[in-house]
């Protein structure tokens, strides 16, 4: 079973790297829409540093709506989605590994590129480490609630507006208690409460998501 | 009468409002085929669908080896193979690349010299390192027809395989299912084409008024 989840999984990324392009834009629109804000609102530092932590994690959850449209509907246009639904393995499973492997092309690059875009905000170092950390946990949650909004909305007209219309709401703790520990490092509250919610949200995801979407995955072939 | 490895009664479907069918039964042990007849609209895909699992009935159980197929989910993943309307293959990658992936997701290992032998049975050999996507139609349905013969299933449950073929892949999808069918395996086909099985009387089943 551990193998399918790999080859699920690589099954993903070596696609994923066939289709640079659709993983460069979504890279792209998480780096301009941060910048975008110090532009818009005026570079004064103080402010910058209390906005940072809320822009960069609306940017990241924006950026990971974007890419969940993709999730399955190519897989679902050649047929290639029920096939893995018919493999003798738990439809569950499938889940899992597609949310995992979203969350490798798109989450982990966020990882990379957020301290930079700290900086760019003025974040010092603690609250730059902290918001690593606190996507480094939020942003499989992100992928993983996604797959639900992504399975369901398989097929249907509008999809990619009706994922942020199911999903959005689901996002909202993550949001809180992502930029709410950034926000206690740079107030010296501390982190350790809303990192600790935020691995408590990300367990009940794992445990639940892939359950639901696999649900979701049947109906929307059928 | 050869003991029945698949078998339901009482199916029925609904799409929509409509009730497509009902009262729908047969069994099929090996070394059997069934050819699934009917109109335009009248069910047949939606019969195949239910019979692999991907759709649930109104009513009715399929059962493989007296198993509900719902339950027996992972075994008979195992021994049944599907080829629906879409092909099942990814377009970026190459033929060879497909049967190797269709194969590990299924829990098998193939190696490149049996899924080179496969696509040159099915007349692909000079286009196996090509991305799917430069295929033509025909040429993408045989590679999907190649992982056929790759998959070691015992019952293949085949909606329509003759579209988009030619004269020639339509002769060897026939000795393809013949073959199989004689060589002890279950096979399920739909077809508005005239498919003939050499030396072998399939079941019929008409679907739909």
């Amino acid at each position: 079973m551990l193998k399918f989840l790999i080859t699920v999984i690589r099954r993903d990324v070596l696609l994923a790297a066939r289709r640079r392009g659709d993983w460069l834009t979504a890279q792209f629109f998480f780096v301009m829409v941060v910048s975008m804000f110090p532009l818009g609102i005026g570079p004064e530092p103080s402010m910058l540093r209390a906005i940072g932590p809320g822009v960069v994690w609306v940017a990241a959850l924006l950026a990971c709506l974007l890419s969940l449209g993709r999730l399955f509907a190519h897989d679902y246009r050649d047929g290639t989605l029920e096939q893995m639904l018919l493999s003798p393995y738990p439809n569950t499973l499938l889940a899992l590994g597609k949310a995992l492997a979203h969350w490798i092309i798109n989450g982990i690059p966020l990882l990379v590129i957020a301290p930079v875009l700290g900086i760019q905000f003025n974040l010092p170092a603690e609250a730059v480490w902290i918001l690593v950390l606190s996507l480094a946990i939020g942003t499989p949650i992100l992928s993983l609630l996604g797959s639900i909004g992504a399975a369901l909305t398989l097929g249907l007209r509008g999809g990619g507006l009706l994922i942020t219309l199911l999903i959005l709401p689901l996002y909202v703790p993550a949001l809180i208690f992502g930029a709410g520990a950034v926000d206690g490092a740079l107030s010296g509250t501390g982190s350790e409460a809303h990192l600790s919610l935020l691995a408590a949200f990300l367990v009940m995801s794992l445990l639940l998501a892939p359950w639901v979407s696999a649900m979701a995955l049947k109906v929307s072939v059928e | 009468m050869t003991p029945s490895l698949l078998s339901t009664h009482d199916l029925a479907c609904e799409r929509g409002e409509r009730l497509l069918f009902e009262d729908l039964g047969f069994e099929l042990g090996k070394g059997e085929a069934l050819l699934v007849r009917g109109g335009n609209g009248h069910g047949k895909t939606s019969l195949l669908r239910i019979l692999c699992g991907l759709s649930v009935p109104a009513a009715g159980v399929v059962r493989w080896r007296d198993q509900s197929i719902i339950r027996a989910h992972e075994q008979y993943g195992r021994e049944m193979a599907y080829i629906g309307h879409a092909n099942g293959i990814k377009d970026d990658l190459t033929p060879v690349e497909n049967l190797r992936l269709t194969a590990a997701l299924g829990g098998r290992e193939l190696d490149l010299a049996t899924a080179m032998t496969a696509l040159e049975h099915v007349g692909l050999s000079r286009c196996m390192d090509f991305p799917a996507r430069v295929l033509s139609f025909g040429q993408r349905r045989r590679v999907a027809l190649a992982g056929l013969m790759t998959a070691g299933a015992l019952l293949w449950i085949l909606d329509e395989p003759l579209t988009g073929l030619d004269v020639h892949g339509v002769a060897m999808v026939e000795q393809m299912i013949r073959d199989h069918v004689v060589a002890g395996g279950l096979a399920i086909m739909t077809t508005h084409q005239p498919l003939v099985l050499a030396g072998l009387t399939p079941k019929t089943l008409s679907v739909g008024g």
